[in-house]
Parts: C-alpha cells; sequence; structure tokens
C-alpha cells in the first residue's frame, strides 16, 4: 500500500521514557519532576490548561529545550544531550511553520534535500518521496502552491508531510488543530488517527481540548502546573479521576464542600451516602457530575434545591438548581418526563460521586471512591 | 447599469469602495507633488543638459577628472552599500532577537547618522581618522591611513548608509517565527543551513530595499564626506563635490551634465535592483 510505503524504512515504534524531567523558566517551574514512559506506537496526548507545561514537555522531547534536570530516553538510549538535529522527531508546530518561500514540494523534500552529501538521496528519489507524501496527505497536484495559497487544513497537512519525509522516530504535535474551525477540526481528528494507524509511529500530541483528547489517544497525560496529574486511558480518566483538577478538567464536574466524621459524610446537617471507608475525618470535597445527579423521589434525597431555570438539550432538560445551605447552583441533567417545574422544590439524589478529603495543607489530593 | 451615484462609473475602475473618503484628494496631491517636487526640477536638469546633446555629455563624462569622480563616487558607494547590508544585518538581528540592558539606546543610536548634520558627521570622522586622531594614530602606526584618501570617504558612506539597512530589516525579522527555525532544526538542517535556505529568503526583499536606499544615498552624500575625503583631484574626489567645484568656476553646463550623468546611472541601478527585488518576492509573502 503506498501509504505505507510512505514511511517504510523508518524505525517505527519508537519508546519514550521521561525520567524526572524538570524545566525552570527563570522563577516559575515550566515542569516539575515530570516521568512518563511511552509504548512503541502509542498515541498519547498530553492534555492540560495553558500554562500547565504541556507544550514545554513536547518540547523537552523534541530536543528544542533541554530539561534543567532528568532525562530523555528513545528505545532506552539516552538522549537529554542529543542535539536537534540528530533526534529525528518529526514535529508539527502549532502554526505548521511552513516555508514561505518554499513551494510545497519544496517545504515537504526539505528534510532530505539538507542531508549531508553521503546519506543525500537523489534528486530524483526526493522528487519521488515527495509525490508519494503528497499522495498520502491527498494533497497530489498541489506540489507547486507556496503556502500562502492553501487553506489551514492543507497547510497542516503539509506540515505534517514535511515532518514524515525524515522517517521521524516519534511523531510530535503541537495543538494539531488549534488554529483550524470546528468542521475541519472533525475531519483531521480522524484523518490524523488512520494515519497513526497506518504508520504506527509513536505519537504525542499536545492538546487543551479534553474532547480532542479523549476521541484521539491511547492514554492521556493530563498535566497541571508543571506536574502530571494523571495519567490513563480515556475510561479511567472519566471513571477514576485521581485528583480534584482532572475531575474538573476532564468532563463537567459540580464540587460541594463537605465534611467527614465519624464515617460519616455531611453537608449543611444533611448526611450524604458516600462510602468514607479509610478516609480521615475532617474537611473534605464532594464531585460529582451533571449526569449523575438525579430527582429523588419526594421524600428521599441526598440534598434538595430549588430550580432556578430551565434549558432544552439534545438528550433533555438541563435544570439550574439552587442548593439549600449553598451559596452556588449547580446543573443537573433530567430525562423529559422527570423534568421539574421552575421555582418548584425538588429533592435530589447522587448516583455517583468522588470524594477527596483535605490533606493537612488545606489541599484536597487524596482519592475516595465515593459511592 | 445601476452604479452608486456617489462613485462615477470611470473613477471606480481607480479606488475600492472604501470607507474613507478622498481618492481624488489625495491623488491630485500626489501627482502635484511628484510634479512639481521631484519631476520638474528633474526635468529643468535635462532641458538645461540638453543643449549638450549626447556628444556633449560623452565629452564631459570622459574628461579623465569627471571620469575619475564618477567612478569614485559610484564604486564606493556601492562598496559602502555592500559593507551596510552585512552589518546592518547583523545589527538588526541583534536588536530584534535578543533582548538585554540597554537594548532600546542602542537602538535610539542606530538612527543618529540620520539626525546629525552631515557635516557634524564628517568633521567628527576626519577628526577621529586623521593621523594624529584616536584611531588614526594607531592605524597610522601600521601605516594605514583612512582619512584623505578613498577609504575616508568608504568610513562616511558606511556610517550614514548603515541606518537604511537597519530600519528597513528590522520589521521583517521581528515577523519571521522563531518555529521557523526551529522546523528547520527538526528536519536535521544545521545552523548554516537554517541561515541561508530558510531564514535569508524572506529578508531578500527588504535587504535589497536597504542596499538601495543606502546606495543611493551615498551617491547624492556631500556633507560627510567632504571633509574626510582630502578632495584629491582623480583620487577621492566625489562627483557631488566636482559639481560645486564646477558651478564655482560658472561652469553651469559642465555642472548639470555631470548631474544628468549621475542621475541615468542612479535611474538605471535603483530599477536594477527593483527588479531583482521583484523578483524575489516572487513567492507571495503572507
Amino acid at each position: 500500500m503506498d501509504a505505507l510505503a510512505a514511511t517504510e524504512g523508518s524505525k517505527r515504534g519508537t519508546s519514550i521514557r521521561i525520567e524526572g524531567v524538570e524545566q525552570d523558566f527563570g522563577a516559575f517551574p515550566a515542569l516539575r519532576d515530570v516521568s512518563l514512559h511511552i509504548q512503541p506506537g502509542e498515541l498519547v496526548a498530553l492534555l492540560g490548561p495553558s500554562g500547565s507545561g504541556k507544550t514545554t514537555l513536547l518540547r523537552v522531547i523534541a530536543g528544542l529545550n533541554s530539561p534543567d534536570r532528568g532525562r530523555i530516553l528513545f528505545d532506552g538510549e539516552n538522549a537529554t544531550n542529543l542535539p536537534v538535529q540528530d533526534r529525528h522527531v518529526g514535529m508539527v508546530f502549532q502554526n505548521y511553520a511552513l516555508f514561505k518561500h518554499m513551494t510545497v514540494a519544496d517545504n515537504i523534500g526539505y528534510g532530505l534535500r539538507v542531508r549531508p552529501r553521503r546519506t543525500r538521496p537523489s534528486r530524483a528519489a526526493i522528487k519521488a518521496r515527495v509525490t508519494e507524501l503528497l499522495q498520502f496527505v491527498q494533497l497530489d497536484g498541489l506540489g507547486g502552491r507556496y503556502p500562502a495559497q492553501l487553506s489551514g487544513g492543507q497547510r497542516q497537512r503539509v506540515a505534517l508531510a514535511r515532518a514524515l519525509a525524515i522517517e521521524p522516530r516519534v511523531l510530535l504535535l503541537d495543538e494539531p488543530f488549534g488554529a483550524l474551525d470546528a468542521r475541519v477540526r472533525k475531519d483531521l481528528r480522524r484523518w490524523l488517527r488512520d494515519i497513526h494507524k497506518q504508520t504506527g509511529l509513536t505519537t504525542v500530541f499536545v492538546t487543551h481540548d479534553q474532547d480532542e483528547a479523549m476521541e484521539l489517544a491511547d492514554r492521556v497525560v493530563v498535566l497541571n502546573e508543571g506536574r502530571i496529574e494523571q495519567i490513563g486511558t480515556p475510561e479511567e480518566l472519566y471513571d477514576r479521576p485521581a485528583s480534584p483538577f482532572v475531575i474538573s478538567f476532564v468532563g463537567e464536574a459540580v464540587a460541594l464542600p463537605v465534611t467527614i466524621s465519624d464515617g460519616h459524610v455531611t453537608f449543611g446537617g444533611r448526611e450524604l451516602h458516600i462510602d468514607t471507608h479509610g478516609l480521615r475525618s475532617g474537611p473534605a470535597r464532594v464531585f460529582f457530575r451533571p449526569a449523575d445527579i438525579a430527582v429523588a423521589a419526594e421524600g428521599s434525597g441526598d440534598l434538595e434545591g430549588r430550580v432556578e431555570s430551565l434549558r432544552r438539550t439534545p438528550a433533555g432538560v438541563r435544570a439550574t438548581i439552587a442548593i439549600d445551605g449553598y451559596d452556588q447552583t449547580l446543573e443537573i441533567d433530567s430525562p423529559l418526563e422527570r423534568s421539574a417545574s421552575l421555582g418548584g422544590r425538588v429533592p435530589l439524589s447522587l448516583a455517583k460521586a468522588r470524594i477527596f478529603p483535605a490533606d493537612e495543607n488545606g489541599d484536597y489530593v487524596n482519592a475516595g471512591d465515593g459511592i | 447599469m445601476t452604479s452608486p451615484s456617489l462613485v462615477g462609473k470611470n473613477a471606480r475602475r481607480f479606488a475600492a469602495p472604501s470607507v474613507i473618503p478622498g481618492f481624488g484628494l489625495t491623488f491630485g496631491y500626489t501627482l502635484i507633488y511628484l510634479g512639481v517636487i521631484v519631476l520638474f526640477p528633474l526635468a529643468t536638469l535635462i532641458w538645461w543638459s540638453s543643449g549638450l546633446g549626447f556628444s556633449g555629455l560623452y565629452a564631459i563624462a570622459s574628461e579623465p577628472r569627471v571620469a575619475a569622480s564618477l567612478r569614485t563616487t559610484f564604486f564606493i558607494s556601492f562598496a559602502a552599500a555592500v559593507v551596510d547590508l552585512f552589518f546592518g544585518l547583523i545589527v538588526a538581528w541583534v536588536l530584534t532577537r535578543y533582548d538585554f540592558p540597554g537594548r532600546r539606546l542602542l537602538d535610539a543610536f542606530v538612527d543618529l547618522p540620520f539626525a546629525l548634520p552631515t557635516a557634524v558627521a564628517g568633521i567628527s570622522l576626519a577628526a577621529l581618522y586623521s593621523p594624529n586622531g584616536w584611531f588614526g594614530a594607531p592605524l597610522a602606526d601600521y601605516d594605514i591611513k583612512i582619512a584623505f584618501t578613498r577609504w575616508g570617504i568608504l568610513v562616511a558612506l558606511i556610517f550614514i548608509g548603515l541606518p537604511f539597512v537597519v530600519r528597513t530589516v528590522q520589521p521583517i525579522i521581528s515577523e519571521l517565527e522563531a518555529e521557523l527555525e526551529e522546523a528547520s532544526a527538526t528536519l536535521g538542517a544545521g545552523r548554516l543551513q537554517t541561515v541561508i535556505r530558510v531564514m535569508l529568503p524572506p529578508l531578500a526583499p527588504a535587504l535589497l530595499t536597504g542596499f538601495a536606499l543606502a546606495f543611493a544615498r551615498s551617491i547624492g552624500e556631500y556633507g560627510s564626506v567632504i571633509f574626510i575625503a582630502g578632495n584629491i583631484a582623480y583620487v577621492s574626489e566625489i562627483a557631488p563635490l566636482l559639481i560645486v567645484v564646477k558651478l564655482e568656476q560658472y561652469d553651469v553646463p559642465g555642472a548639470t551634465g555631470i548631474a544628468t550623468i549621475m542621475l541615468a546611472i542612479s535611474f538605471a541601478a535603483l530599477l536594477l535592483i527593483n527588479l531583482v527585488q521583484a523578483w524575489s518576492r516572487r513567492f507571495g509573502h503572507v
């Protein structure tokens, strides 16, 4: 198959091991004790808000930043001090960084043309490879254009073809869909997944969009303030978030301040039926998803509140509810037939929740399984 | 045809619809400015010299002293512009790419040759490079003479032309994303390859503009050069000075003749540079 031939000969599936990497920008720590092992051929997303260190980590892997401490290993070989030029990483930059004065074909062939004479393919071989790659990224016949004459999605594909041309050991993408409109994004997502399947390259991409990370990646690395909060498959992140940050960042979540005493969880004098086995007494925080709280039968229920507004969604009704004894509102999804009336009082019951007790510093860190 | 009444059928061909009015006013001003202030004096010059005819012009140009001064002016101006091109690029690069204490002050210094009266520059340079000056004295120990030779002219013209290159290239350098260099490096290119293949081509049009401006300015430069050149006929006498000399001798046809020849050569040179520039811009800057 042509598509596979496009990257044939590349060392497929390089493993990446990151050990205790730290990087400071002045007084600001961008990466703090980051360790991560990426399997050969894996598709990994680095997910986090801006300033979380995700792009810095990608640049450390690429060799564009050298970490202050820690090591990077490719296939077990120490690559920490390997210059960018010798790392053979295929990097796709956020704004593509295409060479504007070169045609699309020249852009793609650049990595081959700059090779030292000994290893440089012949002119004809470069041309053939460029044609092959143009086909691979579905840009046949556009080789003679300049980047200024292409659409955003096309530029993105040129950037990818240029990165693949050097037969990279790993493929790194910085916010690959950041600059594109929603529709093109969706198409390119599926397409990137296909490319990954066909090339089998170890691929790492940076994103701030949790949907993108969850849809594409085999495993997602959630970063916050330079630290890894959790590494896991999309399922693990949804079902067993390891920290309050993860549960709030990955999907919607509502937080309630509660108190644990003698194994009982109370919120504003009411007891919540949450398993607190093995958790220390004291202040804690309960997190749950809008889908995991429902209108309960009269007289039962963990919480009670007043319906402030109702909004129709494709699946049902989303209600904003002011909880008794709490100054914030929460949103719940309920099916149409159970919908509450505006201004009325409703009892609510929790189907699923996670509880995070506070540690000595008042940070909510330790995960509890909840209900 | 339903054409908007305010914008006539003919006017529409010249100006795209715009929220800012005043095409007529500004275009008229442009024509009058170019006509009265630029083209009219030049036309007068050509009119005056037309009495000479081509043979007369040729006779003036082949006068040994005139030929020598034209050679001096154009060759040294060209050399100075080449030097400015090189160092101007480095200065512009340093000022835009790096952040260091005093960068803004240094940036302001670049404009000094613009602001300084040229005579002041000429006198200072002459004082510095004269055989007993701060630079001249140590150089004299090695038998190198700068002031009152052709080298002096070169030094003065380099001084005058530098800001033209720096100021035209600076904005383009700040537009160049650092990611371009990084992309080139990840693709395996060495530093020199990155500079030559990735960084320089986008800068070429601006570099050429800077070069053309520095070159044009140098050809016409008078004030700073005459103080340091020594003005030895056949050696370090520049064409603009020779024009003044001719005028002082009431040789108006001779003076206008030299001026016309300079005008022709300058025009040809700038036209050539513009053509090269158009070619280097072919990839369509975004």
